[in-house]
């Protein structure tokens, strides 16, 4: 579904990606992991548009979307949750979602979609009036998602979704995450929490100063002897 | 309440209302690009120049009206176009620097096309004063308000409750996220001059027939409008329209209880207050956020 090859991508003169490859399959729950300054947001926002990149390729469904406008690659039903969610904070909860859909304009559709989100999360509905800057990192990190699958995405990048939260809501956004995966949505999770994302994922990548330095299942990476050394702390 | 007091209040609600627009206009585009649109004021000046342009060429009234807002809006259009965006990625003081010199083109080309002389536009209807507790307004007056209050509650409108208001808000507050959304942040900048460019020209036009109008007519309505905006918080347009109101009653109390002459200097008394003692406006958010 998704086709990274050869990726470059630089901030002025200094070189983020050195080269990243990588694939991920419809239905796939796959895992992005490695240290702080890896690159793994660099991906993510080349991925979906924000980062130029200067080499190599990204595509889609076969299709070349390197150089494609940030805002047209929604349209291809690809979303991202961005790292510290990035919600609107001065905007009510319910315009945060509402803006989820922005390029829907099936209005009963987008309602029903709304409603279904305030299910998933009951306590937005609870707050949908109050600003989103108001609540608290956890209830933002919920926000994030929701207003990402307001437009119905079937590929959806997640960026650190557990930063900053207690452990308590870590196991509650990852099984959102499980949930989802479930629904059909292929899932491309980046996360320092290495064992966390490893445990639910298919396959895993890590990633090392711009590049991947290590592939394989989910389980096979949390065994791994490097990667238990590296990341898990083990 | 003396009459002379009514008078002035009356004189200064009517360019405050002026400056209120203005005001908002810098509010919309700052808010959408960060960038202090220092052409502001010719567009104010280009909607009052371009009514006398179109009447003289023996349209009716409305329609002189709405053609003068239609080419300022295609100057705004046309500011964004070929200057501000072709300059994308630049530091929001080179944007602000563009902008002055949009103004200068603008002033220069107005002075060439149109010549340098003075114009007024008729009353839109009529100029036989309204007495009101023994002081006086002119019809033009409620004009102006009349109008002002419009706009105002069309664009609160527009912001709050249509999704193309919402995703200019949205790409004011996280330009990153709003792109994440689909939402085209360049097509929203290139709308926010467009509207600033209009709302402008408004002012303009309903103020040339109580003050005049010429080729530099706009720099000094727009300094005023810009002082609106600061004062009632940079980006924040009720802010906008309150500072509008304060900046024009200050000035007419100035002007009828101190020395006239003074009179442009109150706005800049006050925004040098404002500036000293609340920077971020006197209705500015000091904004609610978590990380």
């Amino acid at each position: 579904m998704l086709k990274i090859e050869n990726l470059t991508s630089h901030y002025g003169r200094i070189q983020a990606l050195h080269g990243v490859s990588l694939e991920v399959n419809e239905g796939e729950l796959v895992a992005l992991v490695g240290g702080n300054g890896a690159g793994k947001t660099t991906l993510l926002r080349t991925i979906s548009g924000l980062q130029g990149a200067s080499g190599g390729s990204v595509s889609f469904e076969g299709t070349d979307i390197t150089e494609m406008a940030a805002e047209r690659r929604v349209n291809l039903d690809i979303a991202q949750v961005p790292e510290g969610r990035q919600v609107f904070t001065a905007l009510s909860v319910e315009d945060n979602i509402r803006l989820g859909a922005y390029t829907k304009s099936d209005k009963a559709e987008i309602a029903a979609d709304m409603e279904k989100m305030y299910g998933r999360f009951p306590i937005l509905k609870e707050k949908r009036n109050q600003a989103a800057g108001t609540l608290s990192g956890g209830q933002q990190q919920m926000l994030a998602m929701a207003r990402a699958l307001m437009s119905r995405p079937r590929l959806l990048l997640l960026d650190e979704p557990s930063m900053g939260l207690s452990p308590v809501l870590v196991m509650e956004i990852f099984s959102i995450v499980e949930e989802l995966k479930e629904q059909g949505v292929t899932i491309f999770l980046v996360e320092q929490n290495a064992t966390a994302a490893l445990s639910i994922a298919d396959r895993g990548y890590v990633m090392e100063t711009g590049t991947i330095s290590l592939t394989g299942t989910g389980e096979k990476l949390l065994n791994d002897e490097t990667v238990k050394a590296a990341y898990l702390g083990i | 309440m003396s009459a002379e007091f009514l008078q002035f209040l009356f004189s200064g609600v009517t360019l405050g209302a002026t400056y209120a627009l203005v005001g908002l206009g810098f509010s919309i585009i700052y808010n959408a690009s960060h960038v202090i649109n220092f052409a502001q004021g010719e567009f104010v000046m280009m909607g009052g120049m371009g009514t006398v342009f179109f009447l003289g060429l023996g349209l009716p009234m409305p329609v002189a009206i709405l053609a003068a807002i239609a080419l300022t809006t295609l100057f705004g259009f046309g500011l964004e176009r070929f200057a501000i965006a072709p300059a994308r990625g630049a530091s929001v003081v080179t944007l602000i620097i563009i902008t002055i010199g949009a103004s200068i083109v603008m002033r220069g080309l107005v002075q060439v096309v149109w010549g340098k002389e003075f114009h007024a536009i008729p009353s839109f209807s009529g100029d036989e004063p309204i007495m009101i507790g023994g002081a006086t307004i002119l019809p033009q007056s409620l004009w102006v308000l009349g109008v002002t209050v419009l706009l105002v509650l069309a664009l609160r409108y527009f912001f709050e409750k249509t999704i193309m208001g919402k995703a200019i808000i949205a790409t004011s507050l996280n330009r990153d996220a709003a792109l994440l959304m689909g939402i085209n942040v360049r097509l929203v900048l290139f709308i926010s001059f467009g509207l600033s460019a209009a709302l402008g020209a408004a002012a303009g036009i309903l103020v040339a027939p109580i003050t005049l109008t010429n080729f530099e007519a706009g720099i000094m309505l727009g300094l005023k409008g810009f002082c609106a905006a600061i004062l009632g918080g940079l980006g924040n347009g009720m802010g906008a329209v309150a500072g509008g109101m304060i900046v024009g009653i200050a000035e007419a109390m100035g002007a009828g209880y101190w020395i006239s002459e003074y009179k442009d200097a109150v706005a800049f008394i006050l925004i040098l207050l404002v500036l000293f003692f609340k920077p971020s406006g006197l209705f500015g958010k000091t904004g609610t956020e978590r990380v």
